[in-house]
């Protein structure tokens, strides 16, 4: 391992460190141990590295996370600007950048309000604490008679002062280690914190400003695609390169092992270029063979694994002499990240210095990757991350990053801007892994649940750059000297990988959790929204209602019956109540209610979700007019920007529920383009309504926690409708009509 | 791709002569001869509309267009119909509705219901659903956008 990558001890302790950050700060605030230092600081420790005084009048906050969409820059900015006693417009923020930013490796798990907001509000009530303490010198008072509004000092006798005047008299005075010791604020005291305001990134966006790095123009640019091979495995035989190369305005043709792509002048010539180049491509036949789409249930468990117990209590334990023993099995299909623009980045060799633009979730972790293909040192690349379309984890952004550098590399002192086309997105970037998932469970007389066994396979849903042991770039496989991938880290519970959210979150005596990591890849697998717990969610809360109808139970009773976590008691009451969930209701046939609950990550965001639906019998299309959700996410900072994240949470489950999946045969990739990958549109969206709990607690993250609810939650409408219960995602017309 | 030719072109009440061969895409020349953010490449095959805008009366994806065929058309994009500072109806609901995650498909969204509301003033829910089927968007901001165009044609009615 060299570079800057984790290595896999390392990645696993550093999870253990959140472990221990988290269940520090959850802990009563009369606590008197010293606070620890917050999680991000710790390997990022000057103030500087974090917030900057500029001369216009406003404060530069650097965060190693990135804005995918989900609107973090706007919460961190209200943090920020809640501990500095500023208006949060006056905070610019600027998100990963190896050349300027601190290292927080990835922005992934809904942790970056827990993470990089935790490491700001320290910061900034340092930076507070220390302009205060030098206005306090300036005019010769005790720090705490002062008070800081709007950026300005204000002393009892009515003398002011700016932040930037007292920071002038001393370019050093924000320079150096945090100590932490500035108390922040109390909750109790927050003004901006907490209040719904608007995303600091929309005026532009919807004005056409250039926001994306597809909207990057750098002096001298040219226009780049990729030629990917038509399947997994084949291997480039031949390429007859003079058609391509006679095409008006192409600069460059790079060719390295399996690695083809194509540089223009003009973008349509680079596009040209590309499908003269894959007419011109001789692919091998090799292939790796794929599962049996329609048999995925049965498939996986086949599949070479790799079983760890990942929770286990209570086995030697009697059981009742009377039970009842339940079973089933469920699936859910390979999803894309189906972002809506293809992945994009550019790529500049300068001064032997390469810099690229990436809407990459890991800054830090994707330079390492590319100094390592590039041959480069760390310190000679850097990688500034750019936003661009939505991307719900892992998708071919990073890869996009090394193909842009390969070609750049070609062109040394010339920018490239290379994006991927809908069909590279679709067959080449990863997948969220299939999933197959069993559960047995054992009934006591009295309605309690007295055993429980749960078994998931699935291949990692953890593939990303900066891992150990390898390099998970893609055309980084097919060079000449090639890499190999990373093999999976391992990824303790409470945070899992395909176990993700696999322990259940009941009160369960006996239990055993077994998690089957598939160790051979037939489909690129990778990280989208939630890891597993997608799947396992949707097989625990079908379950559940599958054993409350065993044990003649309504499912509302049911699960609070074996559930003792108050906030969990609270949002699925709060969903009923708000749906208005009749206990022992029965569909008619074609109408019904489903609930499902989940804590995610079981330390997470609490959430419950009431879906509606309506079943046509005769199309075998299922319709959703209203879906309800309560949702505790413990203290909210934009209450909108939150509620916002979770409408769009459920809105994708419901959209993977229904129609999402990955097609192919056993050769290769058939969904290529949206025809053959659909998603929710307008006309299916229904009416969403949410409750956000009150809460003062740590915030818990917002982004992927309303998932997995949903979609159980559907399924469990579907089954109270028709009384027949479909086990295999996504419920498609064809499932339905076969169901019925 | 055919031989490089001059086209005239008025895009946002500016007239502009590109040099271009007469096959390319609308979308390359909006983006990249004249620098409009905008309209956006999703697909290149018109199924999602990211690359929406304007051409004559009429919604377009400009990825399926040539520059050939626009003709004496004006081309209407996210550009022309206001700025940050002096924000279309349209566009000012979408920010008070805050009716975008990501906002890479916002683009299309905006234009889609301005043709909506160019033709119909007062759209029920249903119809801005059923105007904007076509408009992909992975965020989940659907609601919101329907609230939004609602807002704007409310706005534009007063």
């Amino acid at each position: 391992m060299t570079g800057n990558g984790l290595t896999r001890r390392r990645f696993a302790q550093s999870l253990g460190v959140i472990i221990a950050t988290f269940a520090l700060t959850s802990g009563p605030a009369s606590s008197q141990a010293p606070a620890p230092l917050p999680f991000s600081l710790r390997n990022n420790r000057r103030l500087e590295g974090w917030i900057r005084l500029d001369a216009d009048g406003t404060v530069t906050v650097f965060t190693g996370k990135a804005e995918l969409g989900q609107g973090i820059l706007t919460a961190l900015a209200q943090i920020a600007a809640e501990e500095l006693d500023m208006e949060y417009e006056r905070i610019r923020m600027v998100s990963a950048d190896t050349s300027r930013g601190p290292d927080e490796q990835y922005t992934f798990g809904s942790q970056s309000v827990e993470q990089s907001g935790s490491a700001i509000r320290a910061a900034s009530a340092e930076a507070r604490s220390i302009l205060l303490a030098a206005a306090a010198r300036r005019f010769a008072v005790r720090s705490e008679t002062l008070k800081a509004r709007n950026g300005v000092i204000v002393s009892p006798d009515g003398r002011q002062a700016t932040y930037w005047e007292i920071a002038s008299a001393d370019p050093d005075l924000l320079k150096g280690d945090i100590a932490a010791t500035a108390a922040p604020k109390k909750p109790s005291d927050y003004s901006i914190v907490g209040k719904s305001v608007q995303r600091i990134d929309f005026p532009g966006k919807l004005t056409g400003a250039p926001s994306f790095v597809q909207d990057m123009r750098l002096p001298g640019m040219v226009f780049a695609r990729v030629v990917r091979p038509p399947r997994y495995g084949a291997r480039l035989i031949s390429l007859d390169e003079a058609a391509a190369r006679s095409l008006p305005g192409v600069v460059a043709l790079v060719r390295d092992g399996d690695f083809v792509a194509v540089a223009a002048e003009r973008e349509e010539q680079a596009i040209a270029a590309r499908n003269a180049l894959a007419s011109a491509a001789r692919w091998s036949d090799d292939t790796a063979l794929l599962p049996d789409i329609s048999r995925l249930r049965e498939e996986l468990p086949k599949l070479r694994a790799e079983t760890i117990v990942v929770g286990t209590s209570g086995q030697s334990a009697p059981l009742p002499d009377e039970i009842k023993r339940v079973s089933a099995e469920y699936s859910r299909a390979y999803l894309s990240h189906a972002s809506i623009g293809p992945s994009c980045a550019v790529a500049w060799l300068k001064d032997g210095r390469m810099m690229v633009w990436s809407h990459t979730q890991g800054a830090y972790p994707l330079r390492g990757d590319l100094a390592k293909v590039l041959r480069m040192q760390t310190h000679e690349v850097d990688v500034i991350h750019m936003q661009g379309a939505g991307c719900y984890g892992h998708n071919g952004g990073d890869d996009a990053a090394l193909d842009a550098a390969l070609v750049a590399r070609a062109l040394a002192g010339r920018p490239v801007k290379l994006q991927w086309m809908r069909d590279d997105e679709f067959t080449h970037a990863p997948f969220s892994p299939g999933m197959a998932m069993k559960v047995e469970a054992a009934l006591a007389a009295d309605g309690r649940i007295v055993d429980w066994s749960y078994d998931v396979w699935s291949n990692s849903h953890a593939m990303r750059p900066g891992q150990a042991g390898g390099v998970n770039l893609l055309a980084s496989w097919g060079l000449e000297s090639p890499f190999t991938k990373s093999p999976p880290p391992h990824i303790p519970q409470p945070f899992g990988d395909g176990d993700r959210n696999a322990p259940p979150p009941y009160e369960l005596p006996r239990k055993e959790i077994r998690n089957h990591l598939l160790l051979d890849s037939p489909l690129r697998n990778g990280s989208f929204r939630t890891l597993g717990a997608h799947g396992n969610i949707f097989a625990i809360e079908s379950f559940m209602d599958e054993i409350a109808k065993a044990a003649d139970r309504d499912p509302l009773a049911f699960r609070l019956a074996h559930l003792e976590d108050p906030r969990g008691r609270a949002v699925l009451q709060a969903a009923a109540k708000m749906a208005g969930w009749v206990p022992g209701e029965q569909g008619d046939g074609r109408h019904g209610r489903g609930l499902a609950y989940c804590r995610y990550k079981n330390i997470g965001m609490y959430a419950a979700a009431v879906v509606d639906v309506e079943v046509d019998r005769e199309s075998g299309i299922v319709k959703v007019p209203r879906i309800v959700m309560a949702a505790d996410i413990g203290c909210v900072i934009n209450p909108d920007g939150a509620r916002n994240q979770i409408e769009g949470g459920i809105l994708q489950a419901l959209s993977i529920t229904l129609k999402e999946q990955v097609l192919f045969d056993r050769r290769e990739v058939t969904s290529r383009d949206w025809s053959g990958y659909s998603i929710l549109t307008f006309p299916e969206v229904p009416k969403v309504e949410i409750v956000l709990v009150d809460s003062s607690d740590p915030s818990l993250g917002a982004g992927e926690g309303s998932l997995p609810p949903t979609s159980a939650a559907l399924a469990n409408a579907f089954a109270r409708a028709t009384g027949r219960r479909i086990r295999d995602l996504p419920m498609t017309p064809d499932r339905v009509k076969a169901a019925l | 791709m055919g031989e490089s030719m001059s086209y005239r072109l008025t895009v946002n009440g500016e007239t502009h002569v590109v040099n271009a061969a007469g096959d390319t895409p609308l979308l390359y020349v909006l983006r990249n001869d004249l620098g409009l953010n905008g309209p956006k490449f999703g697909c290149g095959l018109g199924q999602c509309g990211a690359c929406a805008a304007i051409v004559g009366k009429d919604l377009q994806r400009t990825c399926s267009i040539a520059l050939q065929d626009i003709g004496g058309d004006e081309v209407i994009t996210l550009e022309g119909l206001g700025t940050a500072e002096k924000p279309h109806p349209l566009q000012k609901s979408f920010v008070d509705e805050q009716a975008a995650q990501c906002g890479y498909c916002s683009n299309g969204m905006i234009v889609a219901a301005k043709a909506l509301l160019d033709r119909n003033r007062d759209p029920s829910e249903d119809d801005i659903k059923n105007a904007l089927a076509d408009q992909l968007c992975r965020c989940g901001a659907h609601n919101r956008i329907v609230r939004a165009v609602r807002r704007a044609a409310a706005e534009l009615e007063r």
